[in-house]
């Protein structure tokens, strides 16, 4: 065991930070769910990122990235967020689908999509979810069926998240009309604006359209369009939840950075809040202190070749219940300021902690409940029988 | 950066889990508990077989020079099995603080029939209001207004303070110092002392660790076992999401502690608060985990006969040796309140931020 960055990780590290001091936008950029002129901004911020070859750091030099390791996405991360850099746009493609392409794509589908995917060029939606098929995702009823080297996609989808003004989605389709459950389902990539798509914004509870339904009216798009064999869907999707909720979707650096910030609020009002607020506040720092921790053995161990098992679900868990409380530790500082908007003329320091209250909420639901994350603990990883 | 044990670091541990899964069963325990006996002697000769007692203390010294990062997994196996014997306290703690004056030719004689397995040694740390095994210890460290005093046993008045846990067996220790027990002066023990409180707080949060473990696996066991409605009731979701949230405090717990002992010997604030915040963070999954394993158990985990109460126990007594929560809570603050934060700050020593 050795927790010091070599030579070469501290120069690296001082490599991202000087490049992002130099472009980092000053102002923060208005919300890419909010507005097209938000997500514009934003994608216009991936095209720099991508330029500077810092997109995706560990992917193939061919595919816009620098061939790095983890340890070395782990510092990139550490310096984005200390650098306070737009959150991004595209992180359904490139932490979500562009791994699982990376292993399972064909050549042609990589050189089709992923350097445009690096680029910010394509931003991609996710879509999983139906109205019937939430936790149960295997219950999807979304159909594909081939027709002349195409598929015909006919369903609804919904509660994906940036597909309002994202360019492309990938979702699970039944492409064996027979099958049930697990079986017979297929990964197929469609673009948003196919004829026969209609996308339909969902109001979130922060106001925004950060998800939207999706709507499948005999949508043709070419077979490549199907990631693996047909019917082999559901591993496949597996394989990119596991990436979604082990290590890509939620860096680490975002709730230090939090807790940071989380301490500099109690430092400023320490003298109006309640002594048990300290210790919330203290437990923040650790609790963003250890999934740092964990997230070095995880990535220290896929390092050295090992993979990525139903572990996994406890990092989902404990990073959506530390980013609840991290958020709640810092209402419960702002006292009755909290509720106020930040046009309020009394607003002072407020910040976006009610914003990120709200999201923080959404934690335990998106990628996999946190009661389905629990299964999976109790099944995979102590051994308990299924129901 | 690589956040891995090595190999030897891991083999090491596992044949002291394996010997301990040998002779460190509930049934074992329960056994020296109707003997009354402080301690199995067959046993703790296995133990010493090992050639464990002076893993902390230097190669020159005659020990075997490993570091906390080495024995940190063994002492979660000693938590695990719920040892009796005084493998962590003896090996972990009391001797690399007695190695540490061994320029005094008593605290050297006693070293060197300590490392051969002749004698066992216990510490009186201001951080302790109570001394561990000092009826079987040949000797005790006792702090006196900062400096260490050397004590034989023989020489002092052992009180003891009976614990709830049948294992735990603690004393206050009474003696007149003299020019003739000093062995260090405040000075020269400054140091030592405040690595023996590292290294207690971390093996106790080590064993915590082992604790916690041992208690879900207790639960999971008996949840596939015991039938109700027809089904076993580990098939049902309520009892395993309550595992399953304990099994989440270790996942976290865990890295913390490895991270601890890996930046152990720093010695400075950085490092001494990763220390309190494994302890706290053991402590905490044990606590989860012993009651969640009670829960889960129903009315026989409030039985005598289900032996989760041992860990339980065990459990309570760790969570305030070498420390309690809320000093391990302070010591936490000394670092998030006056050093620097953030992600680039996660493995940072205090000669590059001072």
């Amino acid at each position: 065991m050795d927790l010091n960055y070599t030579d070469e990780q501290k120069a690296f590290r001082q490599e991202v930070r000087s490049w992002l001091e130099k472009h980092v936008p000053e102002t923060p950029l208005p919300s890419f769910d909010a507005s097209r002129e938000g997500f514009e901004a934003h994608r216009a911020w991936e095209r720099v990122l991508a330029d500077g070859r810092w997109g995706m750091v560990t992917w193939p030099e061919s595919y816009g990235g620098r061939g790095l390791d983890l340890i070395q996405w782990l510092i990139f991360e550490e310096e984005y967020y200390r650098a306070g850099a737009p959150l991004r746009v595209n992180q359904n493609g490139i932490f979500l689908l562009g791994p699982t392409l990376m292993e399972y794509g064909t050549d042609e589908q990589k050189s089709r999509f992923l350097s445009s995917m690096a680029s910010g060029d394509e931003i991609w939606a996710q879509a999983w979810s139906e109205p019937q098929a939430g936790s149960d995702l295997a219950s999807v009823r979304a159909t594909a069926v081939l027709e002349g080297g195409e598929y015909v996609l006919k369903g609804h989808k919904i509660w994906s998240s940036r597909a309002v003004f994202a360019d492309w989605a990938f979702g699970l389709f039944r492409t064996d009309p027979a099958s049930q459950r697990h079986k017979g389902l297929s990964l197929i990539f469609f673009p948003l604006n196919a004829p026969g798509v209609r996308v339909q914004a969902i109001p979130q509870i922060d106001g925004e359209t950060g998800f939207a339904e999706i709507f499948l009216d005999d949508v043709r798009v070419p077979a490549f369009n199907r990631l693996g064999g047909e019917g082999e869907g559901w591993n496949i999707c597996m394989a990119t939840a596991g990436f979604e909720r082990g290590l890509m979707l939620r860096s680490p650096a975002r709730f230090q950075v939090a807790a940071r910030k989380l301490v500099e609020l109690y430092k400023a009002h320490e003298a109006e809040v309640e002594p048990t607020v300290r210790a919330a506040v203290l437990q923040s720092w650790m609790d963003a202190e250890a999934y740092a921790l964990s997230i070095y053995a995880t990535a220290s161990r896929l390092a050295a070749g090992g993979h990525i098992g139903p572990e996994a679900s406890t990092n989902k868990i404990f990073w959506s219940e530390m980013d609840i409380a991290i958020h709640k530790a810092a209402l419960s500082i702002l006292g009755a300021r909290a509720e106020l908007l930040r046009s309020a003329p009394e607003a002072g320091d407020i910040g976006r902690w009610l914003d990120g209250y709200f999201f923080s909420l959404a934690g335990p639901i998106y990628a996999g409940s946190n009661e389905i994350q629990r299964n999976i603990i109790a099944e995979r990883m102590l051994g308990l029988p299924r129901a | 950066m690589d956040f891995r044990f090595s190999e030897e670091q891991t083999m090491t541990a596992d044949v002291v889990r394996e010997l301990l899964t040998d002779v460190c069963q509930p049934a074992d325990l329960r056994r020296l508990m109707g003997e009354g006996a402080a301690r199995d002697e067959a046993r703790w000769a296995k133990i010493l077989e090992m050639g464990l007692a002076g893993a902390l203390v230097s190669e020159d010294q005659g020990g075997l020079g490993l570091k906390a990062i080495d024995f940190v997994q063994i002492a979660e196996a000693c938590g695990y099995a719920g040892l009796p014997e005084p493998l962590v306290e003896n090996a972990g703690v009391a001797l690399p603080l007695l190695a540490a004056f061994s320029g005094n030719v008593r605290a050297a004689a006693l070293l060197e029939r300590a490392l051969a397995g002749e004698v066992t040694v216990t510490v009186a740390h201001p951080a302790n209001p109570f001394v561990a095994d000092a009826d079987t210890a040949e000797a005790v460290l006792v702090v006196r207004d900062g400096a260490v005093h050397l004590v034989e046993t023989g020489r002092a008045k052992i009180v003891a303070q009976p614990s709830v846990d049948p294992f735990r067996r603690l004393f206050t220790v009474e003696f007149e110092p003299s020019a003739e027990t000093l062995i260090a002066d405040t000075e020269e023990a400054a140091a030592p002392l405040a690595a023996a409180l590292d290294r207690g707080a971390l093996f106790a949060a080590a064993q915590m660790l082992g604790i916690a473990q041992r208690c879900v696996g207790l639960g999971v066991a008996y949840a596939k076992e015991r039938q109700q409605f027809g089904k076993p009731i580990g098939s049902y979701q309520a009892v395993k999401h309550h595992l399953a949230t304990a099994q989440v405090k270790i996942e976290f717990a865990r890295p913390v502690l490895h991270a601890a002992a890996a930046q152990l010997e720093q010695g400075d604030l950085y490092s001494r608060a990763r220390i309190s915040q494994a302890k706290l963070a053991c402590a905490d999954a044990a606590d989860v985990a012993a009651r969640t394993s009670i829960q889960v158990h129903g009315a026989m985990g409030y039985s005598w006969e289900v032996d989760v109460h041992f860990f339980l126990k065990r459990g309570i007594a760790l969570t305030n040796w070498w420390g309690g929560p809320a000093f391990h809570r302070e010591r936490v603050a000394a670092r998030v309140f006056a050093r620097p934060l953030g992600p680039e700050h996660t493995f940072a020593r205090e000669a590059e931020n001072a």
